[in-house]
């Protein structure tokens, strides 16, 4: 091929290649309020439209998500805080590999908490940050029907991805700081592998159970 | 690591303390497991078959009833709090309720609107400044702190439903409410088993948290601005931030509710 046709042609295949790999990008800009409200809303509106997750299919919950919701966490972040000083302490493969028990525990209690909507209502409360915060608490409520609300509150930080969540709080405790003392006691126990080893194995347990129907 | 060891085996009886706020954690354990097994034999199955067996509007009813009656206790902790605008809700809440509702089984108030809050007398110290101490896993009444066990005859005395006569009508009063009690965080508990590697260690930070967060009312601390900084620190000193997590599955109180 004469090498003007080549040169042309190359640059194309690099336009093209660069913009489908740049398109999938989540919306980078949006603010973190905004995020999760949009989240939040998606979820809660499937999980009330859909018949099955209602009946209480494990996996189409877990598919929910994995799709709607894991994309927006920053679980390495949310391990590694959880893991406090140990987790220098870790090699990057137990670190991978913590990072993936970690998150797969919480996608099964989370989907667990999701099964259990019915005709809760979520309310925002104003965010308390300067436009130039890059870590931000986004505080919200669930409505229930019986009892007080139920405080549910986010920790988010924005990475080069856009804002990601790294904690949880419900019901005034945060997420990471509760597992905190379990991660250190286990550690201390048996290493980070010990640690490692519980994980999978009560995600194993998980797997295999499946959710409760409710009432 | 070697040192550490080392200074672990000089000091006799050394273990790794889980949590500085519980120093008391041998004893925890012990009524911890205690408590667990009552509520495997005896509570926990009487309130699945409870939330299972009765109708809705019957659990609603019952758990309303005496709901209403810790309103009057609420309102008066909100105004020793100087939360006036919230004392005068709870009041309103029991005077609407124990008339309109029916001696409180219909929840009219908070229908009209009227939010209702859970104060009692151990987050009446603590807005007053008082620190809540180490954590104490009370017989049969669940998660507690050496503040909050103290403030506990407070509430004892403060609850109407102590009063009532013949003492059967009473004393089945208490078992219906703490089986309510326990049915109503039946599904939060089992799944908290599924989350928790360690119950103890989850329920007790889950708890601290929590109560913490209940002092302040969704603060965690009693500086409402404190900068941000704060509360990202994972270092260890003084967990300043004890909220309690999940509804505890805990044993039930058998007099007070304590969430």
């Amino acid at each position: 091929m004469k090498p003007i046709a080549q040169l042309i042609a190359t640059a194309a295949t690099l336009v093209f290649a660069t913009s489908v790999i740049a398109a999938p990008a989540p919306a980078s800009n949006e603010a973190p309020d905004v995020l999760v409200k949009r989240i939040s809303a998606d979820v809660i509106d499937t999980v009330k439209a859909d018949k099955d997750i209602q009946a209480g299919n494990r996996n189409r919950i877990m598919d929910l998500v994995n799709s709607k919701i894991l994309p927006y966490v920053d679980a390495e972040k949310m391990t590694a805080q959880a893991a406090g000083r140990f987790w220098r302490q870790a090699t990057p493969e137990q670190q991978k590999r913590l990072t993936e028990e970690f998150r797969t525990l919480l996608v099964y209690t989370y989907s667990g908490a999701l099964s259990q909507i019915k005709n809760e209502t979520v309310e925002f409360k104003p965010m308390r940050s300067e436009p130039a915060d890059t870590d931000v608490e986004v505080r919200s409520q669930v409505n229930v029907t019986r009892g007080e609300p139920i405080t549910l509150n986010y920790r988010l930080a924005k990475a080069n991805g856009g804002w990601k969540i790294y904690d949880i709080n419900v019901l005034g405790a945060w997420l990471v700081e509760t597992y905190k003392g379990t991660f250190a006691a286990e550690i201390n126990k048996s290493g980070v592998d010990g640690l490692i080893a519980k994980l999978a194995d009560r995600n194993r347990q998980l797997a295999s159970k499946p959710l409760k129907a409710p009432k | 690591m070697t040192l550490a060891a080392a200074a672990c085996a000089l000091s006799a009886g050394c273990a790794t303390p889980s949590n500085p706020q519980d120093p008391l954690e041998k004893f925890n354990r012990a009524t911890f497991a205690f408590n667990d097994t009552v509520d495997r034999v005896a509570l926990k199955p009487a309130a699945t078959a409870y939330k299972k067996v009765l109708p809705g509007f019957v659990q609603t009813g019952v758990s309303n009833f005496f709901g209403n009656l810790s309103d009057a206790w609420s309102s008066a902790n909100n105004l020793m709090q100087g939360k006036g605008a919230d004392g005068a809700t709870d009041f309103m809440r029991f005077a609407m309720n124990s008339t309109l509702g029916i001696a409180g089984i219909l929840d009219i108030a908070s229908e009209a609107g009227l939010q209702k809050h859970n104060e009692d007398f151990g987050q009446t110290l603590g807005v007053w400044g008082v620190p809540s101490g180490p954590y104490l896993m009370l017989p049969l009444l669940g998660p507690s702190t050496i503040r909050d066990t103290a403030a506990l005859p407070a509430d004892l005395w403060a609850d109407p439903w102590a009063y009532t006569t013949p003492v059967h009508v009473r004393n089945i009063g208490i078992g219906v409410r703490a089986v309510d009690q326990r049915a109503s965080v039946l599904d939060a508990s089992n799944l908290m088993e599924e989350a928790a590697l360690d119950r103890y260690e989850f329920i007790r930070d889950g708890y601290l948290q929590r109560r913490q967060s209940r002092v302040f009312d969704g603060e965690s601390g009693p500086d409402k601005d404190a900068p941000k900084g704060e509360s990202k620190d994972e270092a260890k000193p003084a967990p300043a931030s004890n909220t309690q997590v999940v509804p505890e599955p805990a044993t039930p109180a058998t007099e007070t509710q304590r969430k």
